[in-house]
């Protein structure tokens, strides 16, 4: 048997919006033989999984206060994998923003007004977005690969945070634990609800995600991008810059990423630690493409990417088996959208040897 | 032994994978793949590697199941991005993603177990002379077998006709396809020899650099070796200098926390990153040089019409 | 060498009933067709009327849907080159089939059966290129060979087979007529030692001259089959378009106006490795002319658009000129701000994003040009979509752009009416300007004489018109002046009355610094 594609003539609208649909049903169906390989049943672990978690209020507010992150990087990834921009070093960023964005309530901790948490937030996307920068610099005026930069820049920052919460900035009051002290209240994100934790974060998500998707449907910029992205020389033709595009979406997702970070250290953490992110901003690279690159889309793929965060934690739980269980889900999820996205530009045909040779063909050779 | 022959061995062995890693992937990309999962197929061939020689008692068939599982893993990517011709950075990243978690997943139950290291193998008579004896002929299997592979894969791609069908595969698969050649049936080949080698890594970590298995005990060496590959413009003798310049960097980052410099210790671990991104703007700066050296269909899709 | 089996008159290779389907579409249907062995047999058609379907069904890259294929008088299934060419089937492929990071050596040992060493690969090469009169050097690098260079290295490859039928598609379209000339004398050659060509081409001139039989093909069917020197080009021509081709109407007089597009000692260095440098370009276009620069395919045609429209800014101001202004150093928007406007040679991915849909495309070269018409919200840059789309029915209408559905990708467009789109998006703004790189490049013959009449047109209401064109049919049909690019110096202009066919060859040929005498033209 052999797999043949054919193109289709125009890209199928129907396969676009079905695509993450069939991944999360073929995810779920691999997660379910895999529980099933571990020795659990499959059905109860998947309904532990996928289920419980939304049946009670703590849960849903827990998958708020982690899709908050993952759709702020999503969103900003989204712009530069559009633009054909590999920014893969959102953790690194998101690291750097939460550091810069501590800034505030840990060096000046003694400084009490209500102007700390917006200058938090603000230094906190300036500094993802000056961590962006470095990528963005390489790749524009130096022709240095994007992905390998900002990736190695991941590793440079989390040993940067460790030093920072070991050294420089270790609080006096924590017995030679590694945190920072711990933020002042009015350096604290407030909650928006009265039921639970979610946070400020979140609402930050949601409306960047509805500019962003604006930006990308209406505007000449959102246009640009998308030209940009598809082909670089149609973009020069247009009269758009590329070099220009470069610094446009890294500092964006920078910012973004830089803001996530300083929110979930002020809304969820309350200090600086060693590690400050189960892996958000690779987690947030599933969740652009599981969205589609549409911000919208990228609010529902969030949602369900915190919910494997949840999930994963509740069968630690409830069955004892490894929280790693997360992870692997996510990888697999990615793989599958990747590979149902073929079925938006072409079509897959199953050809079997015997029937594939008209019987007019037949002869010599 | 000697302080100098003692930090060039610990060189040698901070090298071998990056040299193994970074030649798989040249061939990978010499046939026009990116393939940036090494990280995961290295991350996999070290934990299967562990798991294998923790249940069989023999290294060498950790070895054998450290190349098997980074090169079936490795087919999980050629059929999306071949078959399926799915985006190959995003598919890169998604084996990176997946194996990461894959191998926490089977390494669970092999967390703070003490492993088994691999044998040397001393050499006769050439192991004798002094100095270089030592260092080159007293070594484990898979330092010789790194060494064999530079030289064979460099024999391979300029002598060889299959090295020379991957070579023009690489520079431009339509013409390929039109005189006949198999392009997908090689690239899938030259997918799973970058599977291999990055499997072959993974084992030296867990069975010879540190002989245990750790979680994410590739720090980073798969998105280094592919830096390599960039560096070495696509040539495997200098793979083989720059896989030894970077071991030499992370090594003398820990003898320099080992002599505490007074320099904190997470700068000095920095250190391998850091140079891994200032090589790269040193080698890429250059926009005409990185023209004519980058294989010029790496990363593109290719469907056959038939 | 001699044709076991085939008796003179019994077919070399006959095909029967050929059949290919892409999906609903048949890029060929039921053809018939047969090659004695000996002659020097023609595929004629227009572009996309199957006949690189069809040879690439031949010489078993593509598999058929359904017919046969008979070799010798048996069927034969050719399931891969390498099968043809063990049936004695060689291919010089149109778009060249050739690595250009590897020798020439390398590139024909690609082609031969394993085992056999570089060294006489290279040897045997030499050999057969001096035989054929086709010099070769096996050791250089293909990147740094010419494009007459590279069609000798695909035939030698193709003769190293030893095959009996050769097919060569479309191989003059790259050559200057003198190359062309020294490619029939071979063509000869091989038909002496009675062996069979398949010659692929949609130059009539050239059939009736070398070939002894002709089949043609329309919308993937044979439409006839005849003695091409029995015919005369119109009835050619009739059978391979279906109807008469409205020919370019030269009514009307051209009243010369100023000069409204200048370039000035014009240098810029090759950006890539694989680059024309541009060599003091010098030229003029009056308002009311057409400047047709003719040239061979690599020679600086795409530099020099590059750096006439501005995608690639040159850092002296003065090299170009548009109404006067000094623009060298200006992008792309500024030049057309002031009322230029540009057609890239390549439609899919620089004249046009082939996913984005047509009105998205208009978007794409006017979103400045048009801001105030197309854009709207201040500095949002909210695009009017009503109005963009308003505007591209205007322009579909007015170039007769056949398209399926309201506002398709412009990827689902045939050749021929995407190029019509990208001509009337220019068009429909009335450029003072405007600057063509290959018009008609892979249009079919309808489309090509509606885009010729439009630039002839153009000019005639007082523009300046620039076509950059390798087809030197089309540039006698729409120039007023002709200049020649080769090596990335450009001749001086004459007025295209005063130039014949073999007088362009030898401009296209090389003028090599020495340039033609300032003779009897007037500017």
């Amino acid at each position: 048997m052999r797999i043949e594609l054919e193109r289709r003539p125009r890209a199928s609208a129907l396969y676009a919006i079905l695509s993450p649909f069939i991944a999360l049903v073929l995810t779920v169906i691999a997660g379910g033989i895999m529980f099933w390989l571990l020795g659990k049943d499959p059905v109860s672990a998947l309904y532990s999984f996928f289920v419980e978690p939304l049946l009670d209020v703590w849960s849903l507010h827990e998958i708020a206060i982690k899709a908050a992150p993952l759709i702020l990087i999503g969103v900003g990834l989204s712009v530069c994998y559009r633009s054909n921009n590999w920014n893969i070093g959102a953790e690194g960023q998101f690291i750097m923003g939460a550091i810069a964005g501590a800034i505030v309530p840990v060096v000046f901790h003694e400084w009490h007004s209500p102007l700390v948490l917006p200058l938090m937030l603000v230094f906190g996307m300036i500094g993802g977005a000056l961590y962006a920068a470095i990528p963005a610099f390489l790749k524009a005026n130096m022709n240095t690969n994007e992905i390998l930069s900002s990736l190695m820049l991941v590793y440079i920052a989390q040993l940067f945070l460790d030093w920072m919460v070991r050294g420089p900035w270790r609080s006096p009051e924590a017995y030679n634990f590694p945190v920072t002290r711990d933020f002042a209240p009015e350096a604290i994100l407030p909650e928006i609800l009265t039921s639970g934790r979610t946070n400020l974060g979140f609402v930050f998500a949601i409306v960047a995600a509805v500019l962003v998707w604006f930006m990308m449907r209406y505007t000449l910029k959102g246009f640009e991008i998308s030209v940009l992205g598809q082909s670089e020389r149609a973009g020069r033709f247009a009269g758009f810059s590329s070099r220009r595009m470069i610094w446009f979406s890294l500092l964006l997702s920078g910012a973004l990423a830089g803001l996530a970070g300083i929110a979930e250290v002020s809304g969820n953490i309350n200090k600086l630690q060693p590690v400050i992110s189960p892996g958000y901003g690779f987690t947030a690279i599933i969740v652009a493409f599981l969205g589609r690159l549409n911000p919208l889309g990228i609010i529902a793929a969030g949602l369900f990417l915190a919910l494997t965060y949840v999930g994963g934690e509740a069968v630690q739980l409830t069955l004892s088996v490894s929280d790693k269980v997360t992870r692997v889900f996510q990888g697999l999820l990615l793989f599958f959208v990747l590979s149902c996205d073929t079925l938006i530009l072409y079509k897959i045909r199953l050809v079997f040897p015997g029937r594939a040779v008209p019987a007019a063909q037949q002869g010599a050779e | 032994m000697g302080i100098v022959e003692a930090i060039l061995l610990t060189v040698i062995t901070a090298a071998t994978p990056l040299v193994l890693a970074a030649l798989g992937e040249l061939v990978t990309e010499r046939a026009g793949v990116l393939n940036l999962g090494v990280e995961g197929m290295m991350i996999m061939g070290a934990v299967l590697a562990f798991a294998a020689t923790h249940a069989t008692g023999s290294p060498y068939l950790g070895i054998l199941a450290g190349i098997g599982g980074g090169a079936l893993f490795s087919l999980l990517f050629g059929f999306l991005t071949l078959t399926l011709v799915a985006n190959q950075v995003a598919t890169g990243l998604a084996l990176t993603i997946l194996g990461l978690g894959i191998s926490g997943q089977i390494g669970e139950a092999y967390v703070g177990m003490s492993g088994t290291k691999l044998p040397q193998i001393a050499i006769p008579l050439l192991s004798d002379i002094p100095f270089v004896g030592p260092l080159l002929f007293r070594q484990d299997l898979i330092f010789y077998l790194s060494i064999a592979l530079v030289i064979g894969v460099n024999w391979f791609l300029f002598k060889s006709r299959t090295g020379l069908k991957i070579r023009a595969i690489g520079d431009n698969h339509a013409s390929a396809h039109a005189l006949g050649i198999g392009v997908i049936r090689i690239r899938y080949l030259a997918v799973m020899f970058g599977g291999a080698c990055a499997g072959l890594a993974g084992a030296q970590l867990s069975l010879v650099y540190t002989p245990q298995w750790v979680e994410n005990m590739s720090a980073g060496r798969g998105w280094i070796a592919l830096a390599l590959v960039v560096f070495a413009s696509w040539r495997p003798w200098r793979v083989l200098a720059g896989g030894y310049l970077f071991g030499a960097v992370s090594i003398s980052q820990l003898h320099a926390q080992a002599l505490g410099l007074g320099i904190p210790s997470q700068f000095l671990s920095a250190l391998p990153y850091a140079a891994t991104v200032v090589v790269l703007v040193l080698i890429s700066h250059n926009r005409r040089t990185t023209l004519i050296n980058t294989p010029a269909s790496l990363g593109k899709p290719f469907v056959p019409d038939r | 060498m001699s044709v076991a089996g085939a008796s003179a008159g019994s077919p070399l290779l006959a095909v029967r009933n050929l059949t290919k389907l892409f999906g609903t579409f048949a890029a060929c249907n039921g053809i018939d067709l047969d090659i004695r062995p000996g002659e020097i047999h023609a595929l004629l058609g227009e572009n996309g009327a199957g006949k690189s379907t069809l040879v690439k069904m031949l010489f078993g890259v593509l598999a058929p849907t359904a017919g046969e294929i008979l070799w010798l008088g048996a069927p034969v299934s050719i399931a891969s080159p390498g099968a043809a060419r063990r049936l004695g089937i060689g291919m010089v492929f149109q778009h060249f089939s050739l690595f250009e990071a590897l020798t020439v050596a390398e590139n024909i040992a690609l082609s031969l059966p394993p085992g056999i060493s570089l060294a006489r690969v290279a040897e045997e090469a030499a050999r057969l290129s001096h035989a054929y009169g086709l010099p070769l050097d096996p050791k250089a690098h293909v990147a740094d060979l010419s494009v007459g260079e590279r069609q000798r290295i695909e035939i030698v490859r193709a003769l190293l087979q030893d095959p009996q039928l050769i097919i060569l598609d479309e191989p003059t379209s790259v050559l200057t007529p003198q190359e062309a000339d020294r490619l029939f004398e071979t063509l000869a050659k091989l038909k002496g030692e009675g062996r069979s060509v398949l010659y692929i081409s949609h130059r009539l001139e050239e059939v009736q001259r070398i070939c002894d039989r002709a089949t043609v093909l329309r919308h993937g069917k044979v439409t006839g089959a005849c003695d091409p020197r029995q015919e005369t080009p119109a009835s050619l021509a009739r059978m391979m378009v279906g109807s008469d081709v409205a020919a370019v109407s030269a009514e009307g007089t051209n009243t010369k106006g100023e000069v409204l597009l200048e370039a000035r000692d014009l240098d810029v260095a090759a950006r890539t490795p694989f680059a024309v440098s541009l060599k003091n370009v010098s030229l003029k276009v009056h308002g009311g002319e057409v400047l047709a620069i003719a040239g061979v395919a690599g020679n600086g045609q795409g530099e020099l658009f590059d750096a006439l429209s501005g995608e690639y800014p040159v850092s002296k101001g003065e090299a170009v000129l548009i109404r006067s202004r000094p623009v060298g150093s200006l992008g792309i928007t500024a030049r057309r701000l002031m009322g230029a406007g540009f057609v890239p040679e390549e439609r899919h991915g620089h004249a046009a994003v082939p996913a984005m849909s047509l009105s998205d495309n208009l978007v794409l070269a006017r979103s400045q040009s048009d801001r105030r018409a197309f854009l709207g919200g201040g500095v949002l840059g909210i695009i009017k979509s009503a109005a963009v789309h308003m505007a591209a029915k205007r322009i579909s209408a007015a170039m007769d752009v056949r398209k399926s559905g309201e506002d398709p990708p412009a990827g689902s467009l045939s050749g021929g009416n995407l190029q019509k789109f990208i001509v009337g998006r220019e068009l429909d703004r009335q450029p003072a300007v405007l600057i063509v790189n290959q018009p008609t490049w892979g249009v079919d013959a309808g489309a090509a004489s509606r885009i010729r009449q439009a630039l002839v047109d153009l000019a005639r209401s007082g523009s300046a018109v620039l076509v950059i064109s390798q087809d030197l049919d089309e540039i006698f049909e729409v120039a007023t002046e002709i200049a020649v690019i080769s090596e990335g110096r450009l001749s001086d202009a004459y007025p295209a009355r005063a130039l014949t066919r073999e007088k362009i060859g030898l401009l296209m040929g090389g003028m090599h610094g020495e340039r033609v005498p300032e003779a009897a033209h007037a500017h």
